[in-house]
């Protein structure tokens, strides 16, 4: 089924008259990356991360800061993206996953702000107002993402390549141990399995994905700012995973694109879109009995 | 060459940050400690408080009969959301409260901006407050900072003689230790939950009310300083008011001198252009620093309330 | 230092923890040798939980020490234990709920087949897997029910997946949660003739309130009360010690 949703991407990009299309389905695109890498340790894991804006905002800012230094190549870009991502995973995620539950999203929110102030407080990049981004990565020989179609068909190959990550990783035995933390940890240790290092490894790479999907970001709205990475977008992506139900393979994709579709949706209607938003997500919590985290799936079908 | 007035002064500021910390967390832990409910819409609370105030305040031209009225009034507010959306959410896990609270916020950001448009308001304050204070021979202090700080300090107090002394303070640690039992002893649990949830709001309405004539209401205001209540609950340990108390001083005090001194102290080991630029980074991380470095070595805080 | 027999895998030597005022394990001493099933029993309230939690590492003891197989395992954590053979059954159910039978004890399988760094093979369709999880579950006669969820399944089923992903370990020496917890005679006598299969292969410190159970399996039984050991011996000796008969007051221990 999922499939098929990916099959009318393309046809959406013969609609690229309409620029705006191709913008909107490019944006949900990117954003279906990050909600994927966050449901590897939100759906799959357990792991409620309240931080993974921040991410997206490392992996814009390594598009952008080399771009202030006359830095262009994209191999730099992107290697240095899901790079630098990694290491702020592991060194934020050997102290947030000693913890547990309620301490563990405030942790993870907490040092994502961290980020944020960090950034907001170095002038030279922009501070406050961010900073522009004049030229896209460009990965020499071979092509440039200057152009919107360019930069599409490199997001959605990135996209599908995730998807296709997603589904062996979760399947395969890292997977199950994974999966297993999330449903009860203390027997995973019972039987021998050391779940700290493994639950480390997969908010690395969590971090490492979503810092990729910031590299095409900031590369897609040509602007870095530190607003990028505010708990408030983390919670955003927490809906999009939730919305489209957590531990699926589609659901993010789905769950990202019914988030931004409504917002688009919303906001043509009224000044105060927000309000209504806010509503349905309050309503889309309080009638999904089942609680995100049992696997219960609003939009997707079954694993 | 050491400036005491500087350093007074922002030692001063730095308590003031902490009493209003405190305000925040203190019923935000509550809330965690009593119904193990994560309250992110408590910013908001902040906000409406802020925003009923300068309201009252215009309509009464006494900064201070609006700081009595707004206080019920945030109650209210605080009642309505508890009835309507956080009673049915009690027994969901912590995701869920995390998700509609967060909603909270959207709707709230938005009522109020339809309410009170998209500018901020001002509050302005009776003259008798807009000077400054003497404490020591060539160290003055803003009279109104320091009255915030009395405030925080009577509440700190006030909140400790209800928990540990008063009935009502019985019933609330019980209820944290033992929902069935409590209940089971005839006790309204349901409302007890909202007799707390409006308490917090009105601590949270009372830290925002407090502190717009300094900076104004304006939309979204308690969004940021939200993740540093977290961040002093996280330290103090949730469910603790002591602990708030004393990570909300830490907090506040480490912020503000951090911000002050911070690059003067670079300064003396790195060169001054470097430091210029490190500082304000650095010293926006400092309080993160510190919850991680607390973390370390305690895990569930400094003091953690017992038995969960 | 104590030097215990050869024979000996679990030494327990003076373990203590304490909540506060209340003394939960009180100098408890005791061992467990090869190829035998060593039962302990106790009034509700003993510290039989407490001390199994200590055994198993999660709970760390105020003093005293634990030694398996020669080695001080006072100190580490569950997961180590489990890689130098020492397995724990839980005494409220503890399974993957959201998992099939097989899977569950299939991840129990993998956890002791090396590390799980691995990302792209499917491990459901991984044979190294599957065959050792399935033969575990025929031992304990859930091979039917192998692809139902683990919370379809009742509960006496839940205690026989417990045993099968206890095995998977291999351990040589299992701690035994009260295995019979919450069973109906029949399945009670079933997991009684598992158990006395097993018996042999892996030693075993049994937690039981099932008196019948204890004295058809157990080798030795120590009796523990308030957190401290009142006795330890043949189950005839406990039978007849008269502080034991004190401590179960009114409560026929010579049944069965």
């Amino acid at each position: 089924m999922g499939l098929i949703l990916l099959a009318l991407v393309p046809v959406f990009t013969a609609l690229t008259d309409q620029s705006f299309y191709l913008d909107l389905v490019n944006r949900l695109m990117i954003l279906a990356i990050a909600a994927l890498s966050l449901n590897l340790i939100l759906g799959h894991g357990g792991m409620i991360s309240f931080g993974h804006a921040a991410y997206l905002g490392i992996g814009a800012y390594c598009v952008g800061i080399p771009a202030y230094y006359g830095v262009y190549s994209g191999w730099v870009h992107f290697p240095l993206a899901m790079g630098v991502s990694a290491l702020f995973a592991l060194l934020t995620g050997a102290i947030c996953l000693r913890t547990t539950g309620v301490y563990f999203i405030m942790i993870t929110m907490a040092f994502a702000q961290m980020m944020f102030f960090a950034l907001v407080s170095i002038e030279t990049y922009g501070g406050d107002d961010g900073l522009v981004i004049e030229v896209r990565s460009a990965f020499d020989p071979w092509l440039s993402l200057e152009d919107n179609v360019t930069l599409y068909y490199v997001t959605f190959a990135s996209l599908a390549i995730c998807l296709y990550l997603m589904h062996r990783i979760v399947q395969s035995r890292f997977g199950m141990v994974i999966e297993g933390a999330k449903g009860n940890e203390r027997r995973m240790q019972a039987i021998g399995f050391n779940t700290y290092r493994y639950r480390l490894t997969s908010y690395i790479m969590s971090g490492a994905m979503c810092g990729f999907a910031g590299a095409l970001l900031g590369n897609f709205t040509n602007f870095i700012s530190p607003e990028m990475m505010d708990w408030m977008r983390s919670g955003e992506l927490i809906f999009m995973v939730v919305l489209g139900g957590a531990g699926s393979l589609f659901g993010p994709v789905l769950g990202t694109a019914a988030f931004i579709l409504l917002e688009e949706w919303l906001s043509g209607i009224t000044l105060y879109w927000q309000l209504l938003f806010g509503v349905i997500l309050i309503l889309t919590v309080l009638l999904n009995r089942g609680g995100p985290l049992r696997g219960a799936k609003p939009l997707a079908g079954s694993k | 060459m050491i400036d005491w007035s500087l350093i007074v002064t922002q030692c001063l500021n730095g308590i003031q940050l902490g009493v209003l910390l405190f305000l925040l967390a203190s019923g935000l832990t509550l809330i965690f400690g009593i119904m193990d409910f994560v309250n992110l819409a408590h910013g908001s609370l902040y906000m409406v408080g802020a925003f009923f105030c300068a309201t009252f305040t215009e309509l009464t031209g006494s900064f201070l009969l609006a700081l009595v009225l707004s206080l019920p009034a945030v109650a209210a507010v605080g009642i309505l959301v508890e009835l309507v959306v956080v009673r049915q959410l009690y027994a969901r896990d912590h995701l869920d409260h995390v998700l509609a609270t967060f909603g909270l916020i959207l709707c709230f950001d938005t009522l109020v901006q339809m309410l009170w448009g998209p500018e901020g308001m001002a509050i302005p304050l009776p003259t008798f407050l807009n000077g400054r204070v003497t404490i020591w021979p060539g160290i003055g202090f803003p009279t109104y900072r320091l009255l915030i700080i009395l405030i925080g300090l009577a509440v700190a107090a006030g909140l400790y003689v209800i928990v540990t002394h008063t009935r009502v303070g019985m019933r609330i640690r019980a209820g944290a230790s033992n929902r069935t039992m409590v209940s089971a002893l005839g006790v309204n649990i349901q409302s007890l939950y909202t007799l707390v949830f409006a308490l917090g709001a009105v601590l949270a309405g009372l830290a925002g009310l407090i502190i717009a004539p300094i900076t104004e209401a304006s939309i979204g205001m308690g969004n940021d300083i939200i993740i540093v209540a977290f961040v002093v609950i996280i330290i103090g340990g949730i469910g603790s008011i002591k602990g708030a108390f004393i990570a909300a001083l830490l907090v506040g005090l480490i912020d503000t001198m951090g911000r002050a001194f911070l690059d003067g102290l670079l300064k003396l080991v790195i060169s001054a252009q470097n430091a210029e630029t490190a500082a304000p980074a650095l010293s926006a991380m400092l309080i993160y620093i510190l919850m991680a470095a607390v973390l370390a070595f305690r895990p569930q805080g400094l003091f953690p309330a017992k038995g969960r | 230092m104590h030097n215990p027999a050869p024979d000996v895998m679990l030494h327990v030597s003076e373990l203590s923890k304490a909540f506060g005022a209340l003394r939960a394990t009180d100098a408890v001493s005791l061992d467990v040798r090869a190829a035998e099933i060593h039962a302990i029993i106790g009034p509700n309230g003993a510290g039989k939980t407490t001390l199994i939690a200590q055994l198993a590492g999660e709970l760390p003891p105020d003093s005293g020490r634990i030694e398996f197989l020669g080695r001080d395992i006072t100190r580490l954590p569950p997961h180590t234990r489990s890689h130098l053979g020492l397995a724990r059954s839980f005494q409220i159910t503890s399974v993957f709920l959201d998992m099939t039978l097989l899977d569950n004890v299939a991840l129990a399988v993998q956890a002791h087949q090396g590390h799980s760094y691995r990302f792209w093979k499917a491990a459901r369709r991984d044979a190294a897997l599957v065959q050792p999880a399935m033969t575990l579950l025929s031992q304990v006669g859930l091979a039917k029910r192998a692809h139902r969820l683990a919370r379809d399944v009742s509960h006496g089923e839940h205690r026989q997946l417990e045993i099968a992903m206890v095995l998977a370990t291999r351990p040589k020496l299992l701690l035994l949660d009260e295995p019979m917890a919450g069973m109906g005679t029949e399945e009670a006598a079933r997991m009684v003739d598992i158990l006395q299969g097993l018996k042999g292969q892996t030693a075993m410190l049994l937690i039981e309130h099932d008196m019948d159970a204890v004295f058809a399996l157990a080798d030795r039984i120590t009796v523990l009360v308030y957190g401290q050991v009142i006795a330890s011996g043949s189950p005839d000796a406990i039978r007849a010690d008269t502080s034991v008969r004190r401590a179960y007051l009114g409560e026929d221990i010579t049944a069965g």
